[in-house]
């Protein structure tokens, strides 16, 4: 276990960290239902760290907890070493933290360009006259800003639908539009729930070299819930393996892999 | 050395001293139109966009650069990846720095690269992104001189070893900080070279055996360019975007050659896939396209039109009609009655006008296609809109042109008069020869191949078997001399004559036929996707893949109905007739490049599918209904697969000869 605040360089010569954000003895409730039982981990900075678990583990739910939709009934998040209180999603969001979702929920009728563009909204300050008028602080701002989002465009190579309404697109793409709207906050962390779902074995490499190149060009940390073993072994530096709202594992994918718990509960018999 | 003096009068234009290699015609724009816009390229959402002057500073700036890492006078550089102003640049700045570039395809494998790198000796190599270092790293064992490798798109390259790679704008600053030092040295090695030095080194695709290093001289290129420009009459003015692979001769002349001599603006496209929608918004007045990305364009119109309201659907085909009846005489200049003259009017309101804008052929002055030929239908669209679409016959060995239409004189089975400057002659066998100003030096380490292929009179064998139209003067060509060959029944066979009245039908993609020996002629298939797959939406046929779709009975009954007419067609030619397709089956696989059954240029190997598909080509003979196999497919990354499939095999109508013959060719 890495439990030190020591910074160290991975084998593919990133640098993580120390600590980024402390999940200390977190439990969540719904009414009766205990969706996570008493759960601590870390995510230090730098690093990619996936969450595993089978359906039903509450792997979302602590995804929620971390993007402060959900208030853990006990417990406390610790982000840059203060102690989080009780805030609106939005106001995470400006502390630096972006996510995607795990059914896309991205504007439909609006083309990727104006999807992307929300992404910045947090950081758009000129009142609602100006901006109604395009005027003064309105137009700046949004130039300013039109181009940190042709600069993310760039990066996930998705220029040629800039002004294609999301709807029309393949639901691979539409992920990487959702990816393109949670960089354009320009997180220091980035939350990604099932980025991979439902996507082809080209598709999903196409991804995971973005999630790659983001980590490493931005050095965004990322947090990422996903189910295809494989790119989760391949991607992430450590793993936290969730079943039935417990911890049952925590590690690099090798000490991941060989924890029997995790082998019982999820990973079933070890491919050759 | 001869040449040193740098005159010359064939073509008519005297060049002057100032201007015997692309780094001279650099400097000359430079001080000729400082403020024009030389390069355009898309980033970000915007153009950006560099005047001569601009450009001439990066180039120099490179250039310095690559001395002071110690690149040498003669040497090769390798250049690889999308068209993008730094790449070209770095064409010039090779030159500049005494040395030879060598554009390579983007998309080559990497065995292919790896023979290039050994063959040509190359000491550096200049690339787009990653993805080229990846490959030329790769290629490059320890056998190989490759010294150091430059890149433009930094993304993803950050921790590798930096022993070798070097970032291009590294290279710009070394050379802007070297300049008092090497910047005598660089006058020196740009005012050296001679009008017959070499100017590039172009790999040929080759449909057979290794690619070729085509040595092409200043005076190849810069004469073509100036005899081309002249023809066509481009100046300075023009903008084109550039597309096509840069390691394409064709490219090279107008991008660099013809651009370089006109002065005229390279456009550069932000991405492939942007290609279409960059061409809208440049709308460029000088454009060239494969017939495939016509064919392609004219599908995705006639598709999109049969999703559009009943209105406009009556509108498009009323006045399409009426522009394929009278749009090709109005741009010739013949004579249309008033009210033909009126009625097109009002459709270039409505239809035409709109369409040439969607398209990006709004400001077309002059379009070109060549390399395969163009079905007449996709031809006389484009023409009826009032596009000035010509074509031309040309080839790497000859700097590209050798026939070309010239305005006024444009139809689509003849592929023109010889461009200015170049003499024709044909051989016993049909087989076309030339002899041309851009006739290129040799085959680089090839003496034996230069010497089969050029004689000591400077006589080119261009591989292709042709005739001149009487009359119009005009070459046409019936396909590739060795290709051409007897059925055993004695009747003449030329596959690429029958492959592309096939091809002409938007449901067929390719096209192969066999035939050569034997008593029958027998074809393989490809379908359109494009053009099948919404036809089989709009008729309720459900298909899970390719390979479904093309051996789904309704298509393969489409097929048949194509083979035949096809058939009724060839049987009008009593040359030809013998080859009609007697038996024929729809493959399971579309043919690719990347499974080597295609070259890079998107022309059929068919050695090399006849002998991949054996026991397919054996079934069509055999008289059995269907076959298994399996196929061994390679996927973009490399990996390899099999498809596994059972084809039916069709049997075609066929026709008697000549029921309404024409005159003979010859």
């Amino acid at each position: 276990m890495k439990d030190t605040q020591d910074s160290y360089v991975t084998a593919d010569g990133r640098t993580i960290g120390g600590t980024m954000l402390d999940l200390r003895n977190i439990t969540l409730r719904f009414g009766g239902v205990e969706a996570i039982k008493n759960i601590s981990f870390d995510v230090r900075e730098g690093e990619i760290r996936a969450i595993i678990g089978p359906n039903g583990a509450g792997k979302s739910s602590m995804l929620n907890v971390i993007s402060g939709f959900y208030v853990p009934q006990e417990g406390e998040v610790w982000f840059r070493g203060e102690k989080r209180k009780p805030m609106k999603p939005f106001r995470v969001a400006r502390n630096g933290i972006a996510r995607t979702f795990q059914n896309i929920a991205l504007f439909e009728g609006m083309t990727v360009l104006d999807n992307v563009m929300t992404g910045r909204l947090n950081d758009m300050k000129a009142g609602m006259l100006s901006q109604a008028l395009w005027f003064g602080k309105a137009e700046r701002e949004e130039n300013e800003n039109r181009e940190r989002v042709e600069r993310i465009i760039d990066f996930l190579e998705i220029q040629h639908i800039r002004k294609v309404p999301v709807g029309r697109l393949p639901y691979g793409l539409k992920k990487r539009v959702e990816l393109a709207r949670a960089l354009a906050a320009e997180p220091d962390l980035l939350l990604l729930d099932e980025p991979m779902a439902g996507m082809n074995v080209e598709e999903k490499e196409d991804m995971s070299r973005y999630i790659l190149d983001v980590n490493d060009e931005m050095g965004t940390t990322i947090a990422l819930i996903e189910h295809d073993m494989g790119v989760v072994m391949d991607l992430s530096d450590r793993v936290v393996v969730m079943d039935y709202g417990r911890k049952i594992g925590d590690g690099t994918p090798d000490e991941v892999r060989n924890n029997q718990e995790v082998i019982d509960a999820y990973l079933g018999v070890a491919h050759e | 050395m001869a040449g040193r003096t740098g005159t010359s009068v064939e073509g008519g234009v005297k060049v002057s001293e100032a201007e015997v290699s692309i780094p001279a015609l650099l400097a000359r724009n430079s001080q000729r139109y400082g403020t024009r816009a030389a390069y355009r390229e898309k980033e970000f959402g915007i153009w950006q966009s560099w005047t001569w002057a601009e450009t001439a500073a990066e180039i120099e700036a490179l250039a310095l650069g690559l001395i002071d890492q110690g690149l040498g006078v003669g040497e090769h550089v390798i250049i690889s990846g999308r068209n993008r102003p730094g790449l070209y640049w770095a064409m010039v700045a090779v030159q500049s720095a005494g040395a030879i570039p060598v554009p390579i395809y983007q998309d080559a494998a990497v065995e292919e690269i790896g023979y290039q790198l050994e063959h040509s000796g190359a000491v550096m190599a200049i690339v787009g992104d990653q993805e080229q270092v990846d490959k030329i790293t790769d290629a490059a064992g320890d056998g190989t001189p490759l010294r150091k490798i430059v890149y433009l798109d930094p993304r993803g390259l950050r921790k590798y070893d930096h022993a070798k790679l070097m970032p291009y704008t590294d290279v710009q600053q070394a050379g802007r900080d070297a300049k008092d030092r090497l910047g005598p040295e660089l006058d020196k090695r740009r005012s050296a070279p001679s009008y017959d030095d070499t100017c590039i080194m172009l790999y040929t695709s080759g449909t057979t055996g290794r690619p070729k290093g085509v040595v092409l001289s200043n005076r190849n290129v810069i004469e073509t360019a100036k005899n081309s420009c002249t023809f066509d009459k481009l100046t300075e003015k023009e903008d084109i975007l550039a597309y096509l692979p840069m390691a394409w001769v064709g490219d090279f002349i107008f991008s660099v050659g013809q651009a370089y001599w006109a002065g005229f603006c390279v456009n550069c496209p932000e991405s492939p896939d942007t290609m279409q929608q960059d061409l809208r918004e440049i709308g460029p007045s000088y454009y060239f396209a494969p017939p495939r990305v016509f064919e392609t364009q004219l599908t995705n119109v006639m598709i999109r039109m049969e999703d559009a309201g009943g209105l406009k659907r009556r509108m498009f085909h009323y006045f399409m009609d009426h522009a394929q009846k009278v749009g090709p005489k109005i741009l010739d200049g013949e004579e249309v009655s008033a009210s033909d003259r009126m009625k097109y009017r009002i459709g270039e309101a409505l239809v035409y006008g709109p369409l040439k804008n969607t398209l990006g052929f709004s400001n077309i002055r002059v379009g070109y296609t060549a390399g395969e030929a163009i079905g007449p239908e996709i031809f006389d669209f484009y023409r009826g809109l009032g596009i000035n679409l010509k074509q031309l016959y040309g080839q790497t060995e000859a700097t590209v042109f050798i026939t070309q239409q010239p305005d006024n004189e444009v139809r689509s089975d003849t592929v023109g008069v010889p461009s200015p400057g170049v003499e024709l002659k044909l051989g016993d066998n049909g087989e076309v020869f030339y002899r041309s100003p851009g006739t290129f030096v040799e085959y680089y380490k090839n003496p034996e191949s230069t010497a089969d292929t050029k004689d000591p009179e400077g006589w080119v064998a261009t591989g292709d078997a042709g005739f001149i139209e009487e009359g119009s003067g005009h070459l046409r060509i019936i396909d590739r001399a060795k290709d051409v060959a007897k059925l055993s029944t004695g009747q003449m066979f030329a596959p690429k004559y029958v492959e592309n009245k096939l091809k002409f039908f938007p449901n067929i993609l390719e096209a192969v036929v066999f035939g050569a020996g034997k008593d029958r002629c027998m074809a393989f298939l490809n379908i359109d996707l494009a053009a099948v797959g919404n036809w089989a939406e709009r008729n309720n046929i459900s298909y899970g893949s390719y390979q479904e779709l093309s051996q789904h009975p309704k298509v393969l009954e489409m097929m048949r109905e194509h083979v035949a007419e096809t058939n009724e067609s060839v049987a009008q030619d009593d040359m030809l007739s013998g080859c009609q397709i007697h038996r024929f089956l729809v493959l399971h696989k579309q043919l690719d490049a990347d499974d080597g059954e295609l070259t890079r240029t998107q022309k059929v190997r068919r050695k090399v599918i006849g002998e991949k598909f054996e026991e397919l080509v054996d079934a069509l003979y055999s008289g059995k209904d269907e076959i298994y196999t399996e196929t061994e497919v390679t996927y973009e990354d490399g990996r390899k697969g099999k498809i596994k499939a059972t084809l039916k095999i069709q049997d075609a109508k066929t026709f008697p000869t000549g029921t309404n013959v024409r005159e003979a060719a010859e």
